[in-house]
């Protein structure tokens, strides 16, 4: 197309008859264009404004701002937040990097079982690791005597929550760093005498690097634009996300909401274009001729590995299981024998049992869509033909989300959305602002694991499928989808329990006719009900649990019917 | 074949990137039947060139007329071809009859028919009997002709290969080099065929198109292009052939050193300095030591020819390659091929000194100087 305008004299001949495909893909296009300008960059945009306005809506510059610093109780978050979010990254960093070394360079035994347990509090709402710890280090806490009268309110308790509930991705991450290694390196180590103590910094360490420095901002994103934990737990300890709340719900100053949504969309954003940056160097660390590290026994590190490994395991499971615990106790600490009144959600404030029923909705419909969506943009963006322009915009945008905290998308849809002059402001308050403000949230991850799925397979089916006249839908549903269907499943599980998890966005979007059971755990926890609180967190932690199973059981079946042709 | 209108016509077909010029005023016309191949070495533009002929990429300037019918604009569904690529991008999730039967069921052919169709297809290709196996199930070779059954399947005027062999071991290759020309024989498709194989090109094509830095170097029969190379890129891309300096004299033969050297005709005018080039095995060996220290010079000796001294000899096989040194060559070397009975018969071995002669029939003259 710009060849043509670039130069007339191009293309002598005649017109071609309409080209349906053309202009299917030129629509397909066009439609996510907008999708991802509504869904993402209008709202941050009335976000943004909003934060140089006053009240009437005037513009008044960077007053906000100035008023912003010259309250010191709201100042004071800023470094309230970068502090917990350093410590808990410091802590989770060493803990995550032990245990990925322990899983991935020793012959420790239970390598499996422990790599499962590690993952398990992605299962559960931020906010669940925050009534465990009231439940343990509180005023009536079982194990209060460690805090040596420290109170579990406020930085010791959003740093434990945080670390918590960050550990499973910085493993994750970790994993993959440290299990991409060079055999030969070591061999070579070996070979010139270097010391066990000196290979590890000269050899191990600078390989994982990229991994460790990715996981480092990773970790600090999620800390510093979670909602949950400090919520919770956070007592008097005020930070820049639950300061968005306050300003917002609680004295309904949106346009200070506005700056302190940008505060928080600062560190996040720095955080996320270093990770970037970090990532595409990444690529070439490993040649294709690198041979796999294979660890050799060693009984005392092996020993070492189990205990520590066996310790942190025990304590993510401890967390979780206080909660478990807790759900079913009668009436905590005195009368500790086990019932299901705490799970009569009916009786307390929250939305009952309604709110599971929509957190269910919710999670199915964004997976459902979510992964249609945003495989169907992947698709069209890595193996569209023509509009070159518009696809690496979409491919930008598309990349924005992740570094929007949650609260300040929420926030930003309010601004966008709950806007009279909006022609789409009949979703506000709805199912549907739900489902789209939580595509929106998580896109980049789905999105990512599209493309990904999309870059292996082959770049010329789409050429062969027009030599033999065949439209390029037909060819993506009948090869490109089941060729994805892995990454696609991966999408939609990944989309359900995040769903299923989420407070920060949904807190400011919900209606009396469609809460949530994350919300509901939080007012519960508000209004002092902790043990129902306790009870809701548990039954999103059995909803995802089964859909990891309903996942894996469905993986298996996939597998099996599709093994014919999926073996190399 | 000349006389009838070409089939397939490219006229100052050019494509940029950006500031990079892949193709630069192509003008090419393909006859009806014939099997050219676009040869040259990576980054020449013969992918890009092919890729425009489908449809795949579009020329930045140009014309493209195919049978007829100017297709310059048309996308690539609305144009008539069938293409196999490196990879053979089969869908892997289908097996080898719906893999073939991709474009037929498209098109809306009867059940039975398309059925008929597959098979006919892949007993063509030699693969009876292959049908329910998915492509992850089969060789290499064997993929590489299901592609080819597949796009064949629409009929196409015009069969586009793009290096379609070169994923292939080199057995399996030979033979589907053979079996491919013999089915482009027998169904009389015109067929393009990109490759970087010069011996590939050699024993398929009917013509050859040479390229380089997208440009079209010389087009001509494999015997043209091995004999009559137009340039020094040509002469070294396709089998080797010796170059040496040179300066052409008031005869139109031309000076190499102190030797006057006759050869075939050329355009490099008078006066300059050009390149001499000769393939090694054209270069004849004569009466070892004819002309030996001491010796009186009594046997005559043809023209165009030198005394060498053999610097390196090295066995072959079904010749040797001798590296000469001498005079006349100054600092340069010459390669020269003798056959085994020559080398006995002569008594060659490395240190001996010999002449050589350099047929003037096969003696060739490009303009420019050596770099």
């Amino acid at each position: 197309m710009t060849d043509a305008a670039l130069n007339p004299a191009a293309n002598t001949g005649p017109r071609a008859r309409f080209n349906l495909e053309a202009w299917v893909m030129r629509g397909g296009i066009a439609i996510a264009g907008l999708f991802l300008l509504v869904s993402v960059i209008l709202p941050l945009y009335a976000m943004l404004s909003k934060s140089f306005e006053d009240k009437d809506g005037n513009f008044v510059g960077l007053t906000n701002y100035a008023t912003y610093f010259d309250t010191p109780s709201l100042a004071y978050s800023i470094s309230n937040s970068l502090t917990v979010s350093i410590v808990a990254t410091v802590i989770v960093i060493s803990l995550a990097f032990a245990y990925a070394y322990a899983i991935t360079r020793t012959c420790m035994r239970f390598k499996g079982f422990f790599r499962l347990v590690a993952l398990v509090p992605i299962l559960a709402p931020s906010l669940l690791p925050g009534i465990s710890f009231i439940y343990m280090f509180g005023k009536k806490g079982f194990m209060r005597e460690l805090l040596m009268g420290e109170p579990i309110y406020g930085f010791i308790g959003i740093v434990l929550g945080s670390s918590f509930w960050t550990f499973p991705h910085a493993l994750l991450i970790m994993n993959t760093a440290l299990s991409l290694s060079d055999a030969r390196l070591y061999e070579a180590a070996e070979a010139l005498r270097a010391s066990k103590l000196r290979t590890f910094f000269t050899v191990t360490l600078p390989g994982a690097k990229y991994g460790v420095i990715s996981a480092v901002f990773v970790v600090f994103t999620l800390v510093i634009t979670d909602f949950g934990v400090p919520k919770v737990i956070g007592g008097q300890y005020s930070v820049l996300a639950t300061d968005i709340y306050k300003q917002v719900i609680g004295q309904q100053n949106f346009q200070m909401g506005a700056v302190v949504s940008v505060m928080l969309l600062i560190p996040a954003v720095l955080a996320f274009s270093v990770d970037r940056l970090v990532q595409r160097r990444q690529v070439a660390l490993l040649s294709a001729r690198a041979v796999p590290y294979q660890p050799k026994p060693s009984r005392g590190r092996d020993l070492g590995a189990l205990i520590f490994c066996t310790v942190i395991a025990g304590m993510l499971l401890l967390v979780l299981g206080v909660a478990a615990y807790a759900s079913f106790v009668k009436f905590w600490p005195y009368n500790l024998s086990l019932g299901f009144t705490h799970y009569n959600f009916e009786i307390m404030d929250g939305g009952g049992w309604g709110a599971w029923y929509n957190s269910i909705k919710l999670a199915a419909l964004t997976a459902l869509i979510g992964t249609g969506l945003i495989f169907t943009v992947a698709y069209l963006v890595e193996k569209g033909q023509g509009a070159r322009f518009g696809r690496v915009v979409i491919q930008a945008m598309a990349m924005v989300p992740l570094a929007v905290p949650g609260m300040v998308l929420g926030l930003a849809y309010i601004f966008f959305f709950n806007n009279p002059a909006n022609p789409l402001s009949g979703i506000y308050a709805t199912m549907a602002i739900l489902v789209l403000s939580t595509v929106a949230h998580f896109y980049t991850v789905a999105h990512l694991t599209a493309v990904t799925a999309l870059k292996q397979i082959d770049g010329e089916f789409e050429s062969v499928s027009s030599s033999l006249k065949v439209p390029f839908w037909t060819t993506f549903s009948r090869v490109t989808v089941p060729v994805c269907q892995p990454a696609i499943f991966s999408m939609a599980v990944y989309l359900f329990m995040n769903a299923m998890t989420t407070v920060s966005a949904v807190v400011f979007l919900y209606s009396p006719d469609t809460n949530l059971a994350s919300v509901a755990v939080m007012n519960m926890d508000d209004a002092g009900d902790i043990a129902p609180a306790a009870a809701m967190a548990m039954m999103i932690v059995y909803t995802n649990l089964t859909a990891v199973v309903i996942y894996g059981l469905l993986s298996r079946f996939v597998e099996k019917r599709t093994q014919a042709w999926r073996t190399r | 074949m000349s006389g009838s209108a070409p089939y397939l016509r490219l006229q100052g077909v050019s494509k940029s990137f950006g500031s990079f010029t892949a193709l630069q005023d192509i003008a090419l016309d393909v006859y009806e039947g014939e099997f050219v191949c676009f040869l040259g070495p990576s980054g020449c533009g013969k992918t890009t060139l092919l890729r425009i002929i489908a449809g795949l990429e579009i020329q930045s300037a140009g014309r493209i007329t195919q049978a007829g019918v100017d297709i310059s604009r048309l996308p690539p569904s609305q144009r008539d071809f069938g293409i196999v690529f490196q990879s053979y991008a089969l869908f892997p999730n289908l097996n080898v009859n719906k893999n073939v039967a991709y474009g037929l069921e498209n098109a809306g052919s009867a059940r039975a028919d398309t059925a008929r169709r597959v098979e006919e297809l892949l007993a063509l290709v030699g693969l009876p009997d292959q049908g329910a196996k998915y492509p992850a199930q089969l060789s290499g070779g064997q993929q590489q002709r299901v592609a080819l059954a597949r796009a064949l399947a629409m009929s196409p005027g015009l069969l586009l290969l793009d290096e379609p062999l070169s994923a292939l071991d080199a057995q399996v290759r030979g033979h589907l080099r053979h079996e491919i020309k013999s089915l482009q024989r027998r169904l009389g498709v015109t067929t393009i065929m990109v490759t970087h194989d010069q011996e590939e090109a050699l024993t398929m094509a009917d013509r050859i198109v040479v390229m380089d830095h997208g440009i079209v170097e010389q087009v001509g029969t494999p015997l043209e292009i091995y004999r009559e190379p137009v340039s020094p890129f040509v002469a070294n891309f396709i089998g080797t052939m010796n170059q040496l300096p040179c300066q052409v004299n008031g005869t139109g033969g031309v000076k190499l050193g102190p030797l006057s050297v006759a050869c075939q005709d050329h355009s490099v005018q008078s006066g300059a300095s050009a390149i001499l080039a000769i393939r090694p095995e054209d270069v004849v060996p004569h009466g070892a030591g004819a002309r030996s220290p001491g010796a009186p010079d009594i046997i005559e000796t043809p023209g165009n020819a030198f005394d060498a001294r053999i610097e390196d000899m090295e066995f072959l096989g079904s010749f040797f390659r001798a590296e000469l040194s001498g005079d006349v060559l100054g600092s340069h070397h010459l390669l020269a091929d003798f056959s085994i009975n020559a080398v006995r018969r002569m008594a060659l071995e490395t240190g001996k000194e010999l002449t050589v002669e350099l047929p003037a029939e096969r003696v060739r003259i490009f303009a420019g100087t050596l770099v």
